[in-house]
């Protein structure tokens, strides 16, 4: 982050009515706002509203703040509140994590050894990709994921907070975090390595290209679909 | 009990166990003993290994993700909402 301006010296502007201070406040923080916002709403325009509630509750409390955590995950915390009462959608309640494995039971042997093992793609992603292809893959596999699933992703791997900072932002536990993180980055991976392999528990070779371009249109959906290929 | 709870923990891990402790393994969340067996497995098996460096991979790749811009409607709301606030105060 670009910390010129700390984020202390800034809310400092704020309260003595420093607009040119709120302005780079927001220029710091909207697009993550907007993302983690989307990630509950899932509609553009209900999005920007929840962020502007967060920014006002965020004046509105200023006051109040200790300073005890970051900026960064009070902000959060106020947009996943405002976006769970204001949108609380019937979807918040089912059970945290989806169940099964992470990788499809059928890639091992009755042992438990790999059978079908990860084939290798890790060297295409750092050198051959279009870099603009692969965050348009990681995007679509994003929003593939179970809500919670995402957010907690989101903000760990994306928004780069600490685990304790997930769990303060999304009022979850140390385990629940875990469980969540554990599922969703598996199905990154999977997404990644069906999109430059072309296998997805099954047969595999499937040339780079072909299934790269084919997995931002429709495949990543159908592998989010169900679980199981 | 207690012998029991031994012998079982300290079997050797497979490779279907080894892919959903890959977090918990990342996190730091795992038992000094679990470490151990985690780590055990992965010296001698190359596709677990390439795994877990597919997970960090995974990692990397999504902490590239850049948030979108603001656009100028929206940086004119904003400032309109500040002017309010001030002017509530």
């Amino acid at each position: 982050m670009d910390t010129d301006e700390s984020d202390e010296w800034l809310l400092q502007g704020l309260r003595s009515g420093d607009e040119q201070a709120f302005g780079t406040l927001v220029d710091r923080y909207y697009g993550s706002m907007i993302r983690l916002a989307m990630s509950f709403v899932q509609n553009r325009a209900v999005a920007e509203e929840v962020v502007q509630d967060t920014w006002l509750a965020m004046l509105r409390g200023l006051g109040a703040f200790q300073g005890r955590s970051s900026l960064k995950t009070w902000l959060f915390s106020i947009l996943v509140n405002r976006a769970r009462t204001t949108w609380a959608r019937e979807a918040r309640s089912v059970p945290v994590a989806d169940a099964g494995p992470v990788v499809d039971a059928s890639r091992f042997g009755p042992s438990g050894a790999w059978t079908e093992p990860p084939e290798h793609w890790i060297e295409e992603a750092e050198s051959r990709v279009d870099a603009e292809k692969l965050r348009q893959l990681l995007r679509t596999a994003m929003d593939g994921l179970p809500a919670r699933q995402r957010e907690v992703v989101l903000l760990r791997d994306v928004e780069g907070l600490t685990s304790t900072e997930v769990c303060e932002v999304l009022a979850i536990s140390e385990a629940n975090q875990r469980v969540l993180l554990h599922r969703g980055r598996g199905k990154l991976r999977q997404v990644l390595e069906t999109a430059f392999t072309g296998s997805v528990g099954g047969s595999s070779g499937g040339s780079f290209g072909g299934s790269f371009d084919g997995s931002s249109g429709g495949s990543s959906g159908g592998s989010f679909g169900g679980g199981t290929p | 009990m207690m012998l029991w709870f031994f012998s079982r923990r300290r079997r050797p891990l497979v490779c279907q166990q080894v892919v959903e402790m890959v977090t918990n393994y990342l996190e730091g969340s795992l038992s000094a003993a679990d470490r151990a067996r985690f780590e055990t497995h992965l010296a001698g098996c190359p596709h677990c290994t390439e795994y877990l460096a597919q997970i960090r991979e995974t990692i990397r790749l999504a902490g590239r993700l850049t948030p979108e811009d603001l656009t100028p409607a929206m940086r004119t709301d904003l400032t309109d909402l500040y002017r309010r606030w001030r002017a509530e105060g």
